[in-house]
């Protein structure tokens, strides 16, 4: 692997394969001496130009399990901030040597850009870019659910059969989207729930069923139940009337949760908002995945910077 | 380029028995025993030599495996190599005597990296090394406590150990 810039062009196979890699890095965190010496010597830079805390800090996790030297750049209080360009800010790294960059970005296609430009040789993961993809996410999303269904006997399996529901600002969610693809290559039947305001135009193109009633999708037994942040900086572009409207027609309430089958899962990306899209019963009960998602991130992390930065690379910085 | 059997089954059968008495000696008994194969075929062995020990010392004898992938020094050289489980037995390796088992002893770099996998995991009283083939050719101070065979070989030869549950057939062969 040379980049993770998305999960649509990701293929079954590599997305298998890292999630089978994440495993092994799964075990060694439960060893006395936690760090391993695999990425000794490398350099991973953290570019942050959009605010986040859990997904930089489990990269930096993932980077200092594996030994990695890790630098954090965010946008605040940076040279961005005085106006220098992307290219610019690339070839810094360059410069100084990065051997991945890690890119969360407000414009969609950042990563690609910064990964086909020829402007560094480091391998990029896309960390989150625009409305676009988290790809790093619906993978410790997708070995969260293959975890919860095949325990110890995960390994080379997918996800075939899964039924997952997504439910809420599916327009905004570049996690839904990397998870719709991700799970639809791993072979699980996806459908998103979510206000008709908050679907996306283009969705029809997309392997999902669309729904608009969560009381009929919970009826129907999905094994997942995915409930995405509602963004309470978007509220005021009037995509649905209040607060307490969407809480009571799509938010994840107790009543939703005890309808839900016996072994299904509430999962939720993180941060959550208590009582608007998840109710502290739902986001506190035996069901919710979403430490168990904290935990994965840092091992599915480590699993992409290993595959990405392990092995040698060809004259292009192709990693064989 | 031609092939040459240097060990059939039986010889490999015959050698096994012969390593795991040598264990069971060294260590004066089963006790504290635990028999780590290092992936993949390692494991393998490791399974054979711990039925053995188990057997001949009259007491079962934990096995389990030990990759060693992250923390080999010569990763960038080649490509990404998935890594294996590691499966470490309940009663863990504290305190105890660790048999490392490995089919071929070349280089010595896979032994250095279990070594330090080893230390990530717990602190054994003893580590042992046992393999199957001893081909020579060290880059580092490392030795076999219990060999199968020791196997003169140059540097351009390839090694080939064939198990019956992985490869179907049992053989050690040579390839010059």
């Amino acid at each position: 692997m040379r980049h993770l810039l998305d999960t649509k062009t990701l293929s079954r196979e590599d997305a298998i394969r890292i999630l089978d890699v994440a495993e092994d890095m799964a075990e060694t965190q439960q060893r006395e001496v936690k760090k391993l010496p695999t990425l000794r010597g490398k350099t991973v830079v953290n570019l942050f130009f959009e605010d986040s805390t859990r997904t930089r800090i489990s990269f930096e996790a993932a980077a200092k399990r594996l030994s990695a030297d890790v630098i954090n750049f965010s946008a605040k209080g940076s040279s961005i901030s005085k106006g220098e360009s992307l290219q610019d800010t690339a070839q810094t790294l360059q410069a100084m040597g990065a051997d991945a960059v890690v890119i969360r970005h407000g414009a969609s296609g950042a990563p690609r850009t910064l990964a086909t430009s020829g402007w560094i040789t480091a391998g990029v993961v896309n960390a989150g870019d625009g409305t676009h993809e988290h790809p790093t996410q619906a993978l410790l999303d997708a070995f969260t659910m293959r975890k919860r269904r095949h325990g110890d006997d995960s390994r080379g399996r997918d996800l075939a059969g899964t039924r997952v529901t997504i439910v809420g600002d599916i327009l905004h969610s570049r996690v839904a989207r990397s998870n719709v693809w991700l799970l639809h290559s791993l072979g699980a039947e996806v459908t998103l729930v979510a206000p008709p305001t908050l679907v996306p135009q283009d969705v029809s193109a997309w392997p999902v069923r669309v729904g608009y009633d969560l009381d009929a999708a919970i009826a129907d037994g999905p094994d997942v139940l995915m409930m995405l942040r509602i963004q309470l900086e978007r509220m005021n572009a009037a995509y649905f009337p209040t607060e307490r409207e969407y809480s009571r027609t799509w938010g994840l309430d107790p009543m939703r949760m005890d309808a839900l089958p016996a072994d299904s899962i509430v999962m939720h990306p993180g941060p959550m908002n208590r009582g608007l899209e998840i109710s502290a019963e739902a986001a506190d009960s035996a069901r919710s995945t979403v430490l168990d998602q904290v935990a994965n991130g840092v091992s599915v992390r480590m699993a992409a910077l290993y595959l990405l930065l392990a092995g040698e690379r060809d004259h292009e910085g192709e990693t064989r | 380029m031609s092939t040459r059997t240097v060990l059939h089954e039986a010889d490999i059968a015959r050698a096994l028995t012969r390593i795991s008495h040598e264990i069971l000696e060294s260590n004066r008994g089963p006790e504290d025993l635990v028999v780590l194969g290092i992936p993949t075929r390692g494991v393998t062995l490791a399974e054979r030599i711990g039925v053995l020990v188990s057997e001949f010392g009259g007491m079962p004898v934990p096995t389990g495996s030990l990759d060693v992938t992250m923390y080999r020094d010569d990763l960038h050289r080649h490509p990404t190599r998935a890594p294996q489980p590691t499966q470490i037995p309940p009663g863990g390796i504290d305190g105890k005597t660790v048999v490392l088992v490995d089919d071929v002893l070349f280089s010595g770099r896979t032994i250095r990296a279990a070594l330090d996998a080893l230390q990530d995991i717990g602190r054994p009283a003893v580590v042992r090394l046992a393999t199957l083939v001893d081909r020579g050719h060290r880059d580092l101070p490392i030795r076999p406590d219990f060999v199968g065979k020791n196997l003169p070989s140059s540097h351009e030869e390839r090694v080939n150990v064939h198990l019956a549950e992985i490869d179907g057939d049992e053989a050690v062969t040579i390839e010059s």
